[in-house]
């Protein structure tokens, strides 16, 4: 019990195999392949050994492009996803495997089928992590091109869960009998039979995956804007989210779980895990200065010139990265300097972005390179083990997370300092499991058993209550 | 060590076996684990355990029915599976040297995903992924998708001109498929990443290529999200029974799976394929041909008979197949794919007709029995599939292109 009398929050933790930005230190010697299983396959190992609750892998469908080149100087390259976990699947018993897929740029039935069967060839430990893009650039490389109206995109990515929830719910798990006495396999002549039709999918027939363990993989949501929120307010059995310190975090924890009654949702029933990247060291002063150190190396000059270009949305390649920021201000409208990035559609603002951050370098004396260090991506958690050990506890019980998805900066043995360090120390706190007591993913995040039909039953009542 | 030339040998996985009264039999694995990993294991253990090339796991999206172009409603039979290349890639990693080829359909896909899951598989199995493409013609497979009509398909209409154009179509669709996945596979060079300090550089951007496919089904720019697989191109194997198949393996595949119903008929098939193989640019270049047979194997043949009978009556129908049926002894079968070889068959793809006991057969039965008479491995010789198909790891097409 903590001292208001409140019981001790239980911390989800999850490791995220790092993608393609410069949060990866790949010029360290002890920077492993990307591509390779065997990164793979060490990482989810070290995550499960440590007890964690899932691994995650982020997914990009088309190679970053800067000024109308490849972007070159982060991690490029990375290997199909679902590929990726059906295989940790094979070396990993109880860890959760989780992916982002599009619903952009794939078909519910599809995907519905992957899912599936990821969850049964890892006995229920499969989870998604919907998520929904626009980008015509992206769209180049599939059949449809690209495309959808900015505002559509959360309506289709609605429907396109809807769909697959109709899909995973369409077998009841009591179909198959396998009698070999009286030959009867089947105890339905039409198992798996569905239709959905609305503004974007017209489809019918009957799905050919049996039930999966888990009835239907965990479902992810990482949206922050306001339809992001709502949307895993409503359909979301976890949500990651960007904001890792304790004021942001608990007015977006409170905000996306005080949605969820209209929804006839239990808060309990969606954990809120922000990412976070970490730096340990025996000391908080020695985490300190490698902490200073790991973000020169994250972001060198060339680094930074290209990162203020993604605000500024030009060329800057003329500029010095030791020297002072451009007079001028950002060229406004689409953004065509980068393209394929997610963070540059974070700038809302450019120009009031681009006067604090002239403000900032005057006042503190800043290169672009100094400057870029301190306003982009810096640690999360910063200490020695125990510092880190009760700064994630004390988010976690002031309820700013449920727990938090580990982005190390060394691929793949970067968690490991972690999982020796810091685990035992929030084992020690009995706010960490000291054994996995389920085998599913739901189990390990405390998600109530799906009764079968519950996903259609809400998606059709969304103000009534769950069944 | 015999010089004869040596046959190449798969099994084709599905379900509880090939005959639908598979299930039915003791041996038989129990219906709730035809679904999940642990069978698949056992599976490929053995085959692996025999030795063999590859094998191929069935696919596609619609629900098993017996009828050509529609659902059924029995319950008698094995219905519901899981996807091909997710059950490869969980196998990955617990295999060492087996070829892992799953089916995957090209009509509803996208060859961007398709090309890196692929890629991916042969990534997690270092370099034993195959990809047997194959074309979804029915109607109620579009439905699923919803993006597409294909018109009704009658088996009876089969050689009725619009038909053939609805199948031609689709080939072609298929072909081009095929086309944009390769590209993708050579779209980096293999030394594309340099990790360069000097240069704070990751990847050399110079060996990354666009392969800016246009075509009459889609457009697809690239390059690839994963880098070139280990194989390079991982092989390419298609399964045809008539002449558009047979062109589209031609132009598209390393490996043709053929089924003449008796040796007469292989001339023929290898010559007309041999013929579209030049007619596409590609002569000279290996294209293994091999034949099928669904495989029912007893020491004694009198038992092998037998229990096909039984099967067939658990079934309700005598069991037909698009491949010829063998019903012996583990050594009449080696005569048999002796004979055949020697007509112009590089190997054979086998579908036991019951799992575990005929695939059994073919790793404990029939391949010893090859063994002897000197015709097959005693060890694995690569340890990628397309070293064990003696296929060379081939040249980067835009590498060569820029040199």
């Amino acid at each position: 019990m903590t001292d208001s009398g409140k019981p001790l929050k239980q911390i989800h933790l999850a490791a995220h195999f790092p993608g393609v930005n410069n949060t990866t230190v790949w010029s360290d010697p002890r920077s492993g392949s990307h591509i390779e299983f065997e990164s793979f396959r060490r990482f989810a190992q070290t995550a499960e050994r440590a007890l964690f609750d899932f691994l995650f892998l982020a997914e990009g469908l088309r190679l970053r492009e800067q000024n109308g080149l490849i972007y070159d100087l982060d991690v490029v390259g990375r290997p199909d996803t679902f590929t990726v976990l059906a295989a940790l699947a094979a070396v990993t018993d109880r860890l959760g495997l989780a992916g982002t897929i599009n619903s952009t740029f794939n078909e519910p039935y599809e995907v519905a089928r992957q899912f599936a069967t990821l969850d049964h060839l890892s006995a229920g430990r499969a989870a998604w992590n919907v998520v929904t893009s626009w980008d015509a650039f992206t769209g180049e490389n599939f059949r449809r091109g690209g495309y959808l109206p900015q505002e559509h995109r959360y309506e289709r990515a609605r429907s396109f869960l809807h769909a697959a929830l109709t899909l995973f719910d369409s077998w009841h798990g009591d179909e198959i009998s396998g009698d070999e006495n009286t030959g009867e396999f089947l105890t339905d002549p039409e198992p798996g039979r569905f239709t959905v039709r609305d503004a974007f999918f017209d489809i019918e027939g009957q799905f050919n995956v049996p039930r999966s363990p888990q009835g239907r993989p965990v479902i992810f949501q990482a949206g922050d804007s306001d339809e992001g929120r709502e949307f895993a307010a409503a359909e979301a059995d976890a949500i990651f989210s960007r904001h890792g310190t304790k004021d942001a975090g608990q007015a977006f924890y409170s905000d996306v779980k005080g949605r969820m009654a209209k929804y006839g949702r239990d808060p309990d029933q969606l954990k809120v895990l922000p990412a976070a990247t970490f730096v340990l060291a025996d000391t908080d002063a020695e985490a300190r200065e490698l902490a200073e150190a790991v973000r020169f190396q994250q972001v060198s000059g060339q680094t930074a010139i290209r990162m203020l270009e993604q605000l500024w949305n030009r060329d800057l390649s003329g500029y010095d990265p030791d020297g002072p920021l451009p007079e001028s201000d950002p060229e406004l409208g689409e953004h065509t300097v980068a393209r394929g990035r997610a963070s540059v559609r974070m700038h809302r603002d450019p120009l009031a972005t681009a006067r604090e951050w002239r403000e900032l370098a005057q006042a503190k004396g800043y290169s672009i390179r100094e400057l870029i260090i301190h306003v982009t991506g810096r640690q999360n958690f910063i200490g020695s083990p125990r510092t880190i050990a009760d700064a994630i506890d004390d988010l976690v019980q002031s309820d700013a997370a449920d727990g938090f998805i580990l982005v190390p900066h060394i691929t793949p043995d970067g968690l490991d300092q972690f999982a020796d360090n810091v685990v035992p120390l929030l084992q020690e706190k009995g706010v960490f499991r000291t054994e996995y007591a389920g085998s599913t993913l739901r189990e390990h995040l405390g998600l109530h058993p799906l009764p079968v039909g519950d996903s259609t039953a809400r998606t059709a009542a969304p103000e009534g209550a769950t069944a | 060590m015999s010089d004869k030339t040596q046959i190449h040998l798969a099994a084709a996985l599905d379900g509880a076996g090939w005959h639908p009264a598979a299930w039915r039999e003791p041996d038989a694995a129990p219906a709730a684990r035809l679904i999940g990993a642990a069978y698949w294991l056992e599976q490929v253990r053995t085959a692996q355990a025999g030795l063999l090339d590859f094998v191929t796991i069935e696919d596609g999206f619609l629900l098993q029915s017996d009828e050509f172009a529609s659902p059924d409603t029995r319950t008698d039979r094995v219905r519901g599976r899981l996807d091909a290349s997710l059950i490869a890639a969980r196998l990955a990693p617990l295999t060492a040297h087996i070829g892992l080829v799953p089916t995957v359909t090209t009509t509803h896909t996208e060859p961007f995903h398709v090309s890196k899951t692929i890629a991916t598989l042969d990534y997690v199995s270092t370099g034993r992924a195959g990809w047997r493409p194959q074309v979804g013609a029915l109607a109620p497979e579009a439905a699923l998708f919803g993006r597409r009509d294909l018109p009704a398909l009658r088996v009876e209409d089969l050689a009725e001109p619009e038909t053939q154009a609805v199948i031609r179509e689709l080939f072609d669709e298929a072909a081009d498929h095929v086309e944009v996945v390769r590209r993708l596979w050579d779209s980096w060079e293999d030394d594309a990443e340099i990790r360069d300090l000097a240069t704070g550089r990751f990847i050399d951007r110079e060996k990354l290529h666009y392969i800016d496919f246009t075509g009459r089904h889609f457009s697809v720019r690239g390059p690839s999200i994963t880098p070139r697989p280990p194989q390079g191109q991982p092989p390419v194997v298609a399964l045809a029974h008539s002449s558009v198949p047979y062109a589209f393996a031609a132009r598209s595949a390393d490996v043709v799976l053929i089924t003449p119903p008796d040796p007469d008929a292989i001339a023929p098939i290898v010559a007309e394929i041999r013929q579209a193989q030049a007619a596409a640019g590609r002569e000279g270049e290996r294209l293994l041909v091999f034949g099928e047979f669904v495989v029912f194997l007893d020491e004694a043949p009198v038992t092998a008979l037998a229990r096909k009978e039984r099967l067939d009556e658990a079934a309700g129908a005598p069991y037909r197949s698009d491949a010829p049926i063998f019903a012996g002894s583990p050594a009449a079968l080696a005569d048999q794919l002796a004979q055949w070889a020697r007509s112009g068959l590089d190997g054979f793809r086998l579908r036991p007709a019951t799992v575990p006991h005929d695939l059994d057969g073919i790793a404990y039965g029939l391949v010893p029995e090859l063994q002897r008479r000197g015709l097959f491995r005693s060890g694995y010789a690569a340890d990628t599939l397309r070293g064990n198909l003696g296929l060379p790891r081939p040249a980067n097409r835009y590498a060569t292109a820029a040199a």
